[in-house]
């Protein structure tokens, strides 16, 4: 694995982590965790998200003249997303379980696709595709990571 | 067709969904032939009866399951092509139901007409899924464990297929084939390099996805795959000349491949992260099944009252298929078929618009009732082995819980027909 993508895929598992938390803390009923915890996750998705969309996929893209491939797939995954996210949240508002646990079944299931897509076919395109710009683009990854 | 690599997360619904609807049916008929045979059925793996149901389950149930899930996991894990693949399903799905249904008729009548027309159908229809999928996994340049192991699982399953229909045309044109040895063969490659590889290939990928568990061991998802290759091949070069205490060697071996490979699984679910669903039940009784298996051998092969009898092979049978594979393909379909649901009506929903969950399309409540009564149904089946006065019971029962298994399936369908016409419904009044 490249250096490039490394972070990303460390924080696959950091968001993995983060997932759990918030869907033991409910189906615990502990209501308490498990708001805090759900922020957390949206956090962490968003800042992995917007790290792939604002710096990653662009240089891939201009590297490679495919602005409607692979990249758009992930992109389109991304607001599927974060549309389940905000389902989490209103059934969390309401303290409905079984809603919540219907939302992050399905998220589990996307995420997990979705970084088994990645980590196994895009980063490695990406890590070969930008090679020479590694140097430029991992710290600014590694620095829209941090933030959460 | 290029070898590139697809993005898109899966064929067209209807492609692999139309094999999933039809699997739980084929369980049904198997467990309606047990009900109405009864404790006779169950005293040989070659009764009429048994060779019937096995193949209801196998040719029937199992095949279609594994058909379906290939078309949805070679793009999505893989990263491999499918080429058209509705209209691949569109094809070979109708023509492996008529020719599944066809080989039980034949088994049950023993008339060589059936045989030929259900050989011809599955050359037909399996070896044009086996060039498409095959094409596909051979041609992706991805690379990695799992697809090592699906390679090995479609020259498991060429091999089932080719030494089946040898033996289905062979008894059609009563040619002299050593019938029982090429049955033992036909046997171990479908279970173990079809049926186990496949498992084992999908496993590795879906179960830390679906149950959050960290990854299996490198050496386990290399070796094991290549391991069970060499072990079928060996035993491929020694059937016709190995005695009886050979063959209990090789098959203790492979059945001790899979008690590797189950204890593996339960260890890692052991160390999930998720909260239990029913899916997982249905996985620790697959894997639990396949742990017994190697015990159960061994003890067979260790009383000398229990060797010659007949019904320890058909324990092991109901063990394996029931336990081991109908267990763990309906606790996968519990996952599939939900998140396909729902991935199919996201991409047709507007952004803002809200479609049901995978708990919404199938209710835990529903999928932990029928786990129960398969529970039931496979401990019933595993005792009228030995007590034939419970066949008919434990028929009836696994028939329920296929047709429940059904009914959630169809019910699911239902409910994604319903929404897909009402987003359409909401897109025509938005544009008039």
């Amino acid at each position: 694995m490249s250096a490039l993508t490394e972070s990303l895929r460390h924080h696959h598992g950091y968001c993995d982590d983060l997932f759990a938390a918030a869907e033991t803390a409910v189906a615990a009923g502990r209501w308490t965790a498990a708001q805090q915890a759900l922020p957390d996750l949206h956090a962490a998705l968003e800042s992995h998200f917007l790290g792939e969309e604002e710096i990653l996929f662009p240089a891939f893209e201009s590297a490679t003249g495919m602005e409607t491939g692979p990249t758009q797939v992930m992109r389109f995954e991304h607001e599927k997303m974060r549309a389940l996210l905000v389902q989490m949240g209103d059934a969390l508002a309401e303290q409905d379980a079984e809603q919540f646990a219907g939302a992050a079944e399905t998220l589990l299931i996307l995420m997990q696709q979705h970084n088994m897509k990645e980590e196994n076919i895009l980063y490695p395109m990406c890590a070969r595709t930008l090679a020479g710009q590694a140097a430029v683009l991992e710290p600014l990854l590694r620095e829209r990571l941090r933030r959460t | 067709m290029r070898p590139e690599l697809s993005f898109e997360q899966a064929p067209p619904l209807d492609a692999p969904l139309r094999f999933f609807l039809a699997a739980p049916w084929f369980g049904a008929a198997a467990g309606a032939l047990l009900s109405i045979s009864g404790g006779e059925a169950l005293a040989s793996r070659w009764t009429p009866a048994a060779l019937a149901a096995t193949h209801l389950l196998v040719a029937g149930f199992m095949l279609q399951a594994m058909c379906g899930a290939l078309l949805q996991f070679v793009p999505v894990a893989t990263g491999g092509n499918v080429w058209r693949p509705r209209w691949v399903a569109a094809c070979t799905h109708p023509v492996l139901i008529a020719s599944a249904s066809l080989l039980a008729a034949a088994f049950l009548s023993r008339h060589g007409a059936l045989f030929a027309a259900a050989a011809y159908g599955f050359a037909l229809a399996l070896g044009c899924f086996g060039v498409v999928v095959g094409s596909a996994l051979w041609r992706t340049p991805a690379r990695g464990a799992t697809l090592a192991a699906l390679r090995i699982a479609l020259t498991g399953l060429g091999a089932t297929a080719a030494l089946g229909i040898v033996l289905a045309t062979g008894i059609a044109h009563q040619a002299g084939w050593p019938v029982q040895a090429v049955t033992d063969l036909h046997a171990a490659w479908g279970l173990g390099g079809w049926a186990l590889i496949l498992l084992a290939g999908v496993s590795f990928a879906v179960v830390p996805m679906f149950y959050l568990t960290p990854a299996y061991p490198a050496w386990l998802t290399r070796g094991l795959p290549v391991l069970a290759l060499g072990l079928l091949l060996a035993w491929s070069a020694r059937f016709a000349a190995a005695d009886a205490a050979e063959a209990a060697l090789f098959q203790i071996a492979g059945f001790g491949l899979g008690g590797l490979f189950a204890a593996a699984t339960l260890r890692l679910q052991g160390r999930r992260r998720k909260s239990g669903d029913a899916s997982l039940l249905f996985m620790r009784t697959a894997m639990l099944s396949l742990l017994a298996l190697p015990a159960a051998a061994l003890l067979f092969v260790a009383l000398p009252e229990l060797r010659p009898d007949p019904r320890a092979a058909v324990w092991l049978g109901v063990l394996a298929l029931v336990g081991v594979f109908v267990s763990a393909i309906n606790g996968m379909l519990y996952k599939i078929v939900p998140f396909l649901g729902w991935l199919h009506l996201k991409g047709l929903a507007g952004p803002r618009e809200s479609v049901p969950t995978m708990r919404q399309i199938i209710s835990e409540r529903a999928m932990r009732g029928q786990f129960r009564l398969h529970l039931a149904a496979l401990s019933m089946l595993l005792a009228a082995v030995w007590l034939p006065a419970l066949a008919r019971p434990a028929g009836l029962l696994f028939l329920l819980s296929c047709t429940w298994l059904g009914w959630n399936l169809s019910a699911a369908a239902g409910i994604l027909r319903d929404f897909r016409n009402r987003i359409r419904a909401n897109a025509g009044d938005r544009r008039s």
